[in-house]
């Protein structure tokens, strides 16, 4: 199971930084958007991977990690906020240079 | 004692007032003067009190702690030495500036000057007085900084710009240099403060970095002090205007790398490494100085040299390291102070009334002003160390040290040898300044017919003077007393017993004075042959060399800019991740290994599958990244299989914010993907292709090994301590909801402020954006006309209140079951969006809230709020209550003040996914209008 997940980190960043280096912007958005996926998961991993022990205190349960889980629910919601601004980043880079390359000069 | 106040206010008062001459100057520029020497004349008052007690030996330490976690502390020292210093930089500076008064042309309106002037006494002061040495650092780079302000107060001029320049770039390199000598003496002796660092001297000198920290404190003293071969920028500091030289780089800044060898005496000499860089640095400094100086025919130049060369001789005298030659040392500081400064002065008087320096055509000034150049002659004299004059006294003491010093007991002859001949140049070049100026027949070609100065530009000559013959005829009387002070602070220890006489007899070092005098004057006889002698040589002008270095290191650094930052993101990015990669790998292989592997739990059927689907999509990705909306929906699979994997390992908080993410963030790419141009070119080339392409697998590898790493060692955690206190200390069940309202709560005020400013920078960035609506698709199909379906509109309206109800029920539950703000706020955010596109923009903005950033910052105010209500109550901030209530038919109902922390979360997600899908929506409706 353990070798499952570091594969898909892997695949997931691998995929991520090959998107990120690409020339458009729409790419590097969805790179980026996978690359989040995978620092996430690699976040949460370090907690270990337990089945059927979510941190609700009950009586006499098994608990996981819950510090790796509170740090990566507040990145997948700053995740989201990344997304965001990289979107209107790139309309408003649109708008200003009339094309979508991530080095878009200035219309003259 | 409340007084030893006094020493803070010193500083401060100069520091604070200093830019007082700067307002008083549009008044006149007398008005400026007054409020210099003012200024002046309060420190002196406030040290007056102070003075009694330390001539009788105490040491005054007061401050106030700073930084006490880096050891920096605001804690000033007054002892002996603090105190000679003190008033050499008081006095001189009361001097300098009535000289500078006359000195600088009647149309100069002075402020500028006399401001930075105060600004560097206060550095100056600073240094002097500083207990803390992470402080005196500070103050020493500050009058690296004033002194270069001061040295291009010509700003016009080409060659003092460059004098300045080169000044700070040695001193100011020097400064670093004694900075991290700094940090290593803190670091071996276990504090900054003085009183400390000064009684750990055994242990300093022991220590394996005492090498190290010795040189890189030496570099910061020998820059400023001059000493070869930093000495070059010194002579070229005599661009700056005659008064800044008088009083910087004679008598106060080039003495603060000396003082830094006197002040650090006690706990870093004592080593053979101190006696042969302290002593020979010295050594060189004072013959090589010397000769030069004597060939100088620019008067400052002379001067500057000389100046160096005494430097040399005071930092040779510490380097010999005997306390009768430290006692030396700190005398010949004052004495050289006084002389030097009415020497430069006289210099100033020369070049004001001939409009030149040049000692080729500058003679005979002795019948323009006669009394002017009495002074200089006795100052001069005083430089040479003719009897009777302080700096014969200093001189004396200095050959008596070289007389028999004990390591050099098989050469004895060699030191004494030595001194001998720096006497007998030091006389050659101070005949040349008397005899070349005021005698040796007439003026040639001056610009101006010279006569004597103003009464009071003499006047600060005159004191000099008059202190030169105080010192030199009755030391007992006139000096003793500060410099048996200064020298038993120097020395942190009980002095030896000094013979202050002008007459000791027929000894040794009167012998080595009378062959300087004969030598030094037989030297000067013979001077044509050795100028011509010397012109021959091929000279080498510190400046150009300086200059060429200087451009050729702009230049290596334009061409490395221009290689980094060539504007392309791609490159940057390149670069980046390779130089990831190269960290990462290096951590890698350099890393401990060893522990044994855990066991590791054995892989299912549905985790392949989900594995498989994963790669499946984000080939996918990649394969179709052009035909943007397959990618979206791939990505959005990828996105699942993500919340399914937080599922399945006990994480369904993550899940849950997963999914509302993942459901946001998808319709925020397809609203951009309408806007953006429908396909990318296939424009990369196939090396370009490759390289990424290596890059990526790189990364991909190395994230994965480095999680399988992870994943299969020793696994230990703290959070037994948030699991344990989840219930009885944050009053929830859920404990990653608690960790992130309540004991990591500080983190997520952060975070939601982060999101926050995204909700800002839309506005900022789509607000008035005109952009090109498409009229087709990618296929060239054309938009339908129906932009609202009928059906999803009417489905959706009473979907919405289902949807809010369901996102208070997770927020409620949140603190004890999954769920929580951050969801409750992604949902309730859906939940408005879908109105958005089920009914169209105009629908929705109509029946929203227009003050969105009010909700923001209501969030932002719920959060921070509660945390700062616990200030109330006496407690830290964000400190959490909770407790029961009995709600009328519901029951016991347990509430924490978390909860309203967590709904200042919910209301700043929430208003920033509306403010973003608000903003991109005007975008829409302000291009339908055009059309």
């Amino acid at each position: 199971m353990e070798a499952l997940l570091a594969i898909a980190i892997g695949i997931l960043s691998a995929s991520g930084v090959f998107l990120i280096l690409r020339a458009r912007t729409f790419p590097l958005v969805l790179g980026l958007t996978l690359l989040s996926y995978a620092v996430n998961l690699f976040l949460f991993a370090s907690g270990r991977l337990r089945m059927d022990a979510p941190p609700l205190i009950r009586e006499g349960a098994a608990y996981t990690d819950p510090l790796p889980q509170a740090l990566v629910l507040t990145a997948i919601v700053i995740g989201f906020g990344m997304t965001a601004y990289l979107v209107m980043l790139a309309l408003r880079a649109l708008s200003e240079s009339g094309d979508d390359h991530v080095d878009a000069k200035e219309k003259s | 004692m409340e007084s030893v106040y006094l020493i803070v206010a010193i500083v401060l008062t100069a520091l604070a007032v200093s830019p007082l001459p700067l307002l008083l100057q549009r008044r006149s520029r007398g008005h400026a003067a007054l409020a210099t020497v003012l200024v002046m004349a309060v420190c002196l008052a406030l040290l007056a009190p102070l003075v009694a007690p330390v001539m009788n030996g105490a040491t005054l330490v007061t401050g106030f702690a700073w930084l006490p976690d880096w050891g920096l502390a605001l804690s000033f020292r007054l002892d002996g030495l603090s105190l000679m210093f003190s008033l050499l930089i008081l006095g001189i500076g009361l001097l300098v500036t009535l000289y500078a008064y006359y000195y600088l042309p009647e149309q100069d309106r002075l402020g500028r000057f006399y401001t930075l002037l105060l600004m560097f006494m206060a550095s100056m002061l600073g240094v002097v007085l500083s207990e803390n040495l992470l402080l005196l650092v500070v103050f020493w780079e500050m009058t690296s900084l004033t002194s270069f302000l001061l040295i291009s107060y010509k700003r016009a001029s080409h060659e003092s710009r460059l004098s300045a320049r080169i000044a700070l770039a040695v001193t100011g390199g020097g400064g670093l240099a004694l900075f991290a000598g700094v940090l290593l003496l803190g670091h071996i002796s276990g504090s900054f403060e003085l009183t400390q660092v000064l009684a750990a001297g055994e242990r300093i000198r022991s220590h394996d970095l005492y090498a190290p920290m010795l040189i890189l404190v030496l570099a910061g003293a020998f820059t400023k002090s001059a000493q070869f071969p930093f000495h070059f920028w010194l002579p070229q500091a005599m661009a700056a205007p005659t008064p800044v030289s008088a009083y910087l780089h004679s008598a106060t800044m080039v003495k603060a790398g000396v003082f830094l060898l006197a002040r650090l005496h006690p706990a870093l000499a004592g080593s053979d490494l101190w006696f042969w860089a302290v002593g020979g640095t010295g050594a060189v400094t004072l013959v090589y100085a010397a000769y030069i100086a004597f060939y100088r025919y620019d008067l400052k130049g002379l001067l500057a040299y000389s100046t160096i060369s005494h430097l040399g001789l005071i930092t040779l005298l510490f380097g010999l390291d005997t306390p009768l030659s430290v006692v030396a040392g700190v005398f010949h500081i004052i004495n050289h102070a006084i002389f030097k400064a009415s020497l430069f002065m006289a210099a100033g008087i020369v070049d004001h009334e001939c409009g030149t320096r040049d000692m080729r055509r500058v003679n005979g000034l002795f019948k323009f002003m006669p009394i002017t150049a009495t002074l200089a002659i006795v100052a001069a004299g005083s430089m040479a160390g003719v009897p009777l004059l302080n700096g014969f006294l200093s001189k004396e003491m200095f050959f008596a040290e070289t007389v028999g010093h004990p390591v050099f007991e098989e050469m004895s002859w060699l030191l004494p040898t030595f001194a001998t001949v720096a006497g007998i140049l030091a006389v050659a070049y101070s005949s040349r300044f008397i005899h070349d100026v005021f005698f040796n027949g007439d003026p040639i070609d001056l610009p101006r017919q010279p006569h004597e100065p103003p009464r009071w530009m003499r006047a600060p000559i005159e004191v000099l003077v008059v202190l030169c013959l105080l010192v030199g005829i009755f030391p007992q009387w006139s000096i003793a007393p500060t410099l048996h002070a200064a020298a038993a602070a120097a020395l942190q220890a009980p002095l030896p017993p000094i013979k202050l006489a002008v007459w000791h007899g027929f000894n040794a070092p009167f012998m080595m004075s009378l062959v300087a005098m004969a030598g030094g004057i037989a030297l000067y006889a013979m001077r044509h042959p050795l100028y011509a002698f010397y012109g021959r040589l091929p000279s080498i002008h510190a400046s150009s060399v300086f200059e060429r270095v200087h451009e050729s290191l702009t230049a290596f650094a334009g061409r490395l800019v221009a290689w980094l930052d060539n504007g392309s993101l791609q490159r940057y990015l390149a670069l980046f991740f390779a130089f990831v990669l190269a960290l990462g790998g290096w951590a890698w292989f350099s890393a401990p290994t060893g522990f044994a592997p855990v066991a590791m739990q054995a892989a299912d059927a549905s985790g392949v599958a989900a594995l498989l689907m994963l790669a499946l999509a984000a080939g996918g990705v990649l394969r179709l990244q052009r035909q943007r909306l397959t990618a979206i929906v791939l990505t959005s699979v990828i996105g699942l299989i993500v919340a399914l994997t937080f599922v399945r390992f006990s994480a369904p908080d993550l899940a849950l914010t997963q999914l509302a993410v993942e459901v946001v963030t998808i319709v925020l790419m397809l609203l951009a993907l309408y806007y953006l141009p429908p396909a990318s070119p296939a424009e990369d080339s196939v090396p370009r292709l490759a390289r990424d392409a290596l890059l990526a697998l790189g990364v991909g590898i190395g994230l994965g090994a480095a999680a399988y790493a992870m994943l299969t060692s020793p696994f230990d955690t703290l959070s037994g301590f948030y699991l344990a206190q989840s219930l009885p200390g944050g009053g929830g069940s859920n404990a990653v909801n608690v960790i992130l309202v309540d004991f990591r709560g500080f983190d997520t005020l952060g975070e939601i402020t982060v999101l926050a400013m995204v909700g800002l920078a839309a506005h900022a960035l789509l607000d008035q954006l005109v952009l090109k609506t498409p009229a087709v698709d990618g296929d060239g199909r054309r938009w339908s006309k129906e932009r609202h379906p009928l059906f999803l509109a009417m489905l959706m309206r009473p979907l919405l209140p289902l949807a809010l109800m369901v996102s208070v029920f997770i927020f409620l539950r949140g603190h004890n079951l999954p769920g929580g703000g951050f969801v409750a706020g992604l949902v309730t955010g859906v939940a408005l969006i879908l109105q958005y596109l089920a009914s169209g923009i105009g629908f929705a903005t109509a029946r929203l809230p227009q003050r969105l950033p009010l909700f923001l910052a209501a969030g932002l105010a719920c959060a921070a709020g509660v945390g700062a209500a616990s200030w109330l109550f006496g407690y830290p901030f964000l400190t959490s209550a909770h407790g029961h209530i009995a709600v009328p038919l519901i029951g016991e109902v347990e509430l924490a003040s978390a909860m309203i922390f967590d709904l200042g979360v919910y209301l700043v997600v929430v208003s920033v996914v509306l403010m973003v899908l608000a903003e991109l929506g005007k975008v829409s409706v302000s291009n339908e209008e055009q059309a």
